[in-house]
Parts: structure tokens; C-alpha cells; sequence
């Protein structure tokens, strides 16, 4: 019996440790950013380049921030569920247009749906490194303060949206 | 027949095509950081600070190795801060201000990795107790057997010496 334990406890360790691997999703690193203050910007907005928006501009307001380009194929997936969040007037969601062409980003606002309060160009991809994006669609929760309280890497799902970005976007007070 | 060697190069095709990719890339490292600048002590000096980080796009290469977007444009960050004078740990800072440890392939020994960097080390420790545990029992078992004289007497007529069984 002894002679079999071991083994067998052995055995479920390595298990139990694979079951939790298998559940978590590699690709979805912690980000250090959480609860730490949102990198300053000034980006020109992608509808209008002559005039910027920074940082300091949307303090004292909780806000939500979309990273997304025409060419990401995962922003086309959550695109009509950003359009149908954007209706509720929950919070104000800003884009942030990450390496894309303008031309192409507003087209391709025009065909989906915009559901941004106002975007930004982001052309060379330099704020998405300071935010620390390394795959579209990336959503931000920031505070009233400027502080990042939530990032969804990858696409926003309706769970997503319903159990964690609304109840603490209301919790902070949009 | 046909159809059988046929399945047999779809089972195959996977494995070869893995292996031919893994090829072309052993192949194409020498090229695989086409140089930006034209200063070429400059560039391995990036180089040298891309192959200390992960790229998060595609997470076993390095930003050296990687020919993802971001690998290339935080190739570029990083040419920027050294031809500004930035030295290598502020650079590293950087990217784990942005992108955390999960950037740096030694990661710093911390309390969050402590399992990451002393877990081998501990079951290599438990492994070679538990097999010095063992070889001791084993040793005890033997040296504790006592045969009776039926039993040696059969062993020995197994081994072809002495009288057989009766």
C-alpha cells in the first residue's frame, strides 16, 4: 500500500499543477501597471490631428480606453460589443488608434460603428509601449485620479464586460 | 497504397515542416538584426540588451530573435536610449516599468520568484534523499534476509552446484 502512495501522491502534485497550468492562458501576462498611475500623453486626435488630447485632459473623470487598429482582426470580434457599450453611456470610452493608417482607421469607423468618445492616433506605437500593449484589443480602466485600475488584454467579452469592467467603472464613481 | 503513403506524409508533414521552419531560422540568425544604424558597435550593443528580454508577442524568443512588430519597435526604443545615453539597467527598468519581470529572461530574486529560481534546486535536494532513503533500505533488506536451509540448498542446485533437490 506504502509502496504505491508515494507515487500516486507524486503523481496528483504534478496533476494538480497541471490542471492549473492548462487553465491559465499564457498570453495573458500581469500587467505592473495595475494601480499605478497612467503614462502621460498628448496624442492629436485621429479625427481632427491638429488638436490633442493628453493625459491631463481627462482627469477627474473615470474613463475606459480601447487600443485598436484596422488591422487587428480581434478588434473586429469585440467591435459590436464596444458599439452596443458605447449606447449604455456608462462611461466615456477613448480610442487609442495603435499604429494604423488614418485614412484606414476612419473608414473603418465609418463601417463598424464608433464607439469612442474621441480617438487618438497613436501612429508609431510609442504611448502603446508606455501603456504596455503587446496585443490588440487591449481595454484600460482609469480612475478619477489617472490611476489604471483594469487591463483586459484581448477582446472584451460580454462576461468581461458585464461582471468586472461596469460593476467597477460604477464602483469608482463614472 | 497511394492513399496510405499519402496519410503517412500528412502525419509527417507537421514534424518536417516544424523542423524545416527551425532550419530556415537557425539559417536566417545571421541576419535576424538587419542593422538600423550605421554603427555597428551601436548595434550590439542593442542587441546584446534585446537578448536579456522576452518578446510578449511571441513569448520564447527574444526581442533580438523576434521579427514581431513590437520586437522591432522596442529594437528601436532601445537604439534610441543608448544613442542617448541611456546605460543598460535603465533601460531594463524601462521595460519592466511597462511590461513587468515576464520581460526579463533572468528575472530578478524576489519573493514572487523565489519558487522560480530555488524550485529546481529544492527537488533536486528532495529527489537525492529520497533515492539515498531507498538505496539504505534496500542495502538493510538484503543484509537482514535470512535464508533457511531449504532455500540455500535450492538456490544452489539452480545454480548447477551441489546435489539437486531431493
Amino acid at each position: 500500500m506504502k509502496k504505491f502512495l508515494i507515487p500516486l501522491v507524486l503523481f496528483l502534485v504534478v496533476a494538480g499543477f497541471l490542471a492549473v497550468g492548462l487553465g491559465l492562458n499564457p498570453r495573458e501576462v500581469p500587467s505592473p501597471l495595475i494601480n499605478k498611475p497612467a503614462p502621460a500623453f498628448s496624442l492629436p486626435l485621429l479625427d481632427a490631428p491638429e488638436q490633442k488630447l493628453s493625459a491631463q485632459d481627462l482627469r477627474g473623470k473615470v474613463w475606459v480606453l480601447n487600443v485598436w487598429a484596422s488591422w487587428c482582426v480581434a478588434c473586429r470580434v469585440e467591435h459590436p460589443l464596444l458599439v452596443e457599450f458605447a449606447k449604455m453611456g456608462v462611461v466615456p470610452m477613448y480610442g487609442l488608434n495603435y499604429k494604423d493608417k488614418r485614412g484606414d482607421a476612419i473608414g473603418w469607423l465609418n463601417k463598424f460603428g464608433d464607439p469612442y468618445t474621441r480617438s487618438m492616433s497613436d501612429t508609431e506605437g510609442l504611448v502603446g509601449i508606455d501603456f504596455g500593449v503587446y496585443g490588440v484589443p487591449e481595454t484600460f480602466v482609469i480612475d478619477k485620479e489617472g490611476v489604471i485600475r483594469f487591463k483586459q488584454i484581448g477582446p472584451v467579452t460580454p462576461e468581461v464586460l458585464r461582471d468586472t469592467i461596469i460593476p467597477l467603472v460604477r464602483k469608482l464613481g463614472a | 497504397m497511394l492513399e496510405r503513403s499519402l496519410m503517412r506524409w500528412q502525419c509527417l508533414r507537421a514534424p518536417l515542416l516544424a523542423c524545416m521552419l527551425a532550419l530556415a531560422a537557425v539559417g536566417s540568425s545571421a541576419k535576424e538584426a538587419v542593422p538600423m544604424s550605421n554603427d555597428p558597435a551601436l548595434e550590439a550593443r542593442v542587441l546584446k540588451i534585446a537578448e536579456e528580454l522576452r518578446c510578449l508577442v511571441c513569448q520564447n524568443e527574444t526581442i533580438a530573435a523576434s521579427q514581431a512588430d513590437l520586437a522591432v519597435d522596442l529594437r528601436k526604443q532601445i537604439r534610441l536610449k543608448l544613442a542617448a545615453g541611456e546605460s543598460q539597467q535603465q533601460i531594463l527598468d524601462f521595460m519592466v516599468v511597462r511590461y513587468g519581470d515576464f520581460v526579463l529572461y533572468r528575472p530578478p530574486l524576489k519573493a514572487s520568484t523565489v519558487l522560480l529560481w530555488l524550485g529546481p534546486f529544492v527537488l533536486l535536494v528532495v529527489a537525492a534523499l529520497l533515492m539515498a532513503l531507498n538505496i539504505r533500505r534496500r542495502r538493510r533488506g538484503v543484509l537482514a534476509q535470512e535464508w533457511s536451509q531449504e532455500q540455500a540448498r535450492r538456490a544452489r542446485a539452480l545454480l548447477g552446484e551441489g546435489e539437486g533437490p531431493a
